[in-house]
This record gives structure tokens, C-alpha cells and sequence, in this order.
């Protein structure tokens, strides 16, 4: 299964970005086999407004069935309902150990955005 | 004439001035509130209001039936406010600005009009003043298409006097765009000379014929003054720091009213805004 995970870097030894719209970069890891390919998310994170809608959309279309994150807004939480993207919020420490605990199980997915939306 | 009054910071005296202003002139005046998120000049002039009127924005809606999933109405939208997904297409329109690209982009003519409210304006008037005003929804953030739509009433026969919003950024810069002059109203305190050199430097860019209005004078120092000076933009009024007008200010009434010995000022400070923009703003 493909998965998505915001990193502060392009590793599997990065910290998680709490951040979900604006991470410095998004990896799509495959939990098979640990493959994964890292995401430059540099126009999000500078972008103007709307920021959640744009990544939310790209991790949909990159295959990924679920979102490791910390924080996820309003907007991005109905886009990636909307695309079947299941969302894992309030994860933290390195990604690789965060996709460990999702492979053991020991998520909860969220039934709601977990963070107000910006102005 | 249009006279807009501006200032920077907030709370340094706009409305004050505007309304009195414009009941001091002895000619015909239109007063457009154009603080369009928290406009305040009618509790001053308490008009009666003759007219209401909608202000809406166009925010897409993507007919999925015609949609081919060429992302191309989410790559111009600045906003973020379209996500294209795999068999889905979600609009946002608290994120739209209204700016038309996605219904212009669309190959399919998928992208279809919806309306959406975003304030209302109000005409009336309170003695010899003709007034209009403009208020942003409550959860809307767009602005200026309700301050434009305020100003597109402008009677190019009257004296036409806009009270701005605070700060420096787009709804100030649509109050004070193609004004004859514009007013800055400033406090002789580091916050006020603080915000006023930003308001400066705006109205620098815009081009057009300014000058300065002290509230509160007495309070704080000088250096608004040195200021001034030494950029050369002129001083056209001192309103002391003053309990007397702080009173009938925050009894909703008229300073004008109350001590007739301002009409005089500002009527003299309307004469030197004529002067001002005959000679092209040169002091």
C-alpha cells in the first residue's frame, strides 16, 4: 500500500513535518517494500492561500491511500475525504518509525479536520 | 473632487475628520464609507437609509458531466480553490477571489457561474450630504469588489469624500485609487508615524497629491512633525488631544456641531485641499 508522510526532509530518517499543506516535503512510501519518493512541496508551501487543497490533491494523485501528518485544515480534510485519502493526524518523531507503528497497526484515522482553517 | 481620507493605523481619527469634514463644506458632498469591514461614519451622521443592495461574486462551479479532468482550472487558480481529483472536482469558495481564470480556462466550458453574497451596500442621506456605505459579510474577506462597487457611484458633479480603511493593503489601495487628493490622518505617536510612513509610501506609488491631518495633538512628541518636514508633505490641520471632543466624539455626535469654531478649521482645511490639487499637490 502506498501511504503519504509530511517530512521536514527527503529521507526515511527525517522528522515528520506537523505541517500538512505547508511541509517542506511530502514522500509517498510504499510500506511493502519501503521504497518511497520525496516530493518537493515548495510551491505549496509558498503558496498564496489554498495550500491544503493543492497537496491534498497531489497525494490523491499519487496513489497514496492514507496521510500520516500532524495537523491537517478544514479544506484539505474534505479534498482528501473526498478522494478516499484516509488521514492520521498528530503523528510525529521519524518517518521511518512512524510507518512502522501505521504497519503495526497503531493509527487512529481522523473523522475530522484536527486544525482551523486560515485566513 | 474626490478627497479620500486615509491613515495607516487604525483608530487615528478618519472618521472623525470625514464627517465632519463633509459637514463643513459648503457645497454639495458625497460621503462614501468605504471601511467596508467595519464602517463607522453613520453612527455619526445617522442617515436614513432609501436603498439596500446586494453585492455578489461570481465562484465557479464545475459541471461534472462536461469535465475532463485536465487540471487546467486548478493550475491558474492562485487560490488554491479548485482541487481536481481522480473522478471528482471540489471548489472552495472561501478561497475564490472571483478573478474569472478557471471560467476562462476551461476547454469544455465545464466551469459554470455560481453567485455568491458578499456584502451589501446602503444609500441615504443625512442633511446635505449624500450618503453611501458598503459592508463586508460577516466570514467574507474580500473587500475591495464591495469598495469599487461603493465608489462606482461617484458623482463626478459633487465633492465626493471617502473614508478608507486602515492599513496599506488592497482595500485601502481601492479607496484611495484615482483620488484627487488623499488625507492622511495621524497621531504624534511612534505607532502613528510608524503606520504613516507606510501610508506614505503607498500614496508615493499611486501618484497622487497628499497631506497630513494631526489628531490628538500634544500627545506623544514631535517627530511626526520632523517628519513632515523633511518629506516635505504638508500639514493642514491640528486637531488637539482634547477631552471636550473625546466627549460629544463618544456621545455619536458632531464636533462641528458642538463647537462651532471647527467648521471654521475645516472648512479652511477643504479650501487648502482645493489649493493643493489645483497646483497638483506642489506645496
Amino acid at each position: 500500500m502506498k501511504i503519504a508522510v509530511t517530512s521536514q526532509g527527503d529521507t526515511l530518517d527525517s522528522q515528520i513535518d506537523p505541517r500538512f499543506g505547508r511541509a517542506a516535503y511530502i514522500l509517498i512510501v510504499d510500506t511493502e517494500t519501503l521504497e518511497f519518493e520525496a516530493f518537493d512541496n515548495d510551491e505549496n508551501k509558498n503558496s498564496f492561500k489554498g495550500a491544503g487543497t493543492q497537496a491534498a490533491a497531489m497525494v490523491s494523485e499519487k496513489g497514496a491511500e492514507v496521510l500520516l501528518t500532524g495537523f491537517c485544515g478544514p479544506n484539505a480534510f474534505t479534498t482528501l475525504e473526498t478522494a478516499g485519502v484516509k488521514v492520521a493526524n498528530d503523528q510525529n518523531g521519524r518517518i521511518i518509525d512512524v510507518v512502522q507503528k501505521f504497519k503495526q497497526g497503531n493509527v487512529v484515522y481522523a473523522k475530522d479536520a484536527n486544525k482551523d482553517g486560515h485566513w | 473632487m474626490i478627497i479620500s481620507i486615509a491613515s495607516g493605523k487604525g483608530g487615528t481619527g478618519k472618521t472623525t475628520v470625514s464627517t465632519n469634514l463633509a459637514l463643513s463644506i459648503d457645497q454639495e458632498v458625497q460621503l462614501l464609507d468605504c471601511d467596508v469591514e467595519e464602517p463607522n461614519s453613520h453612527l455619526f451622521l445617522n442617515p436614513v437609509i432609501e436603498k439596500k443592495e446586494q453585492v455578489i461574486a461570481p465562484v465557479p462551479e464545475i459541471d461534472l458531466k462536461k469535465c475532463t479532468f485536465c487540471k487546467k482550472c486548478m493550475d491558474i487558480c492562485r487560490y488554491g480553490a479548485i482541487a481536481v481529483l481522480k473522478e471528482n472536482v471540489l471548489t472552495f469558495e472561501n478561497l475564490c477571489h472571483s478573478c474569472g481564470g478557471c471560467f476562462e480556462v476551461c476547454p469544455e466550458n465545464a466551469v459554470m457561474e455560481k453567485e455568491r453574497s458578499l456584502g451589501e451596500i446602503e444609500h441615504g442621506s443625512s442633511r446635505s450630504i449624500s450618503f453611501i456605505h458598503g459592508r463586508l459579510e460577516v466570514g467574507q474577506v474580500m473587500a475591495p469588489p464591495i469598495i469599487k462597487k461603493v465608489r462606482s457611484y461617484t458623482d463626478p458633479n459633487l465633492i465626493t469624500i471617502i473614508d478608507a480603511p486602515p492599513g496599506t493593503s488592497c482595500p485601502v489601495i481601492a479607496a484611495m485609487n484615482g483620488a484627487d487628493f488623499i488625507l492622511l490622518v495621524t497621531e504624534p505617536t511612534p505607532f502613528g508615524l510608524h503606520d504613516l510612513k507606510l501610508a506614505v509610501e503607498t500614496v508615493r506609488i499611486l501618484d497622487i497629491p497628499h497631506g497630513l491631518v494631526i489628531n490628538r495633538a500634544g500627545l506623544g512628541n514631535d517627530d511626526v512633525k520632523y517628519y513632515a518636514q523633511k518629506e516635505n508633505i504638508p500639514i493642514l490641520m491640528e486637531i488637539p488631544f482634547d477631552k471636550e471632543i473625546a466627549r460629544i466624539y463618544s456621545k455619536g455626535q458632531m464636533v462641528v456641531d458642538k463647537l462651532p469654531e471647527y467648521k471654521v478649521k475645516f472648512c479652511d482645511l477643504f479650501r487648502k485641499i482645493e489649493q493643493l490639487v489645483e497646483k497638483g499637490g506642489q506645496n
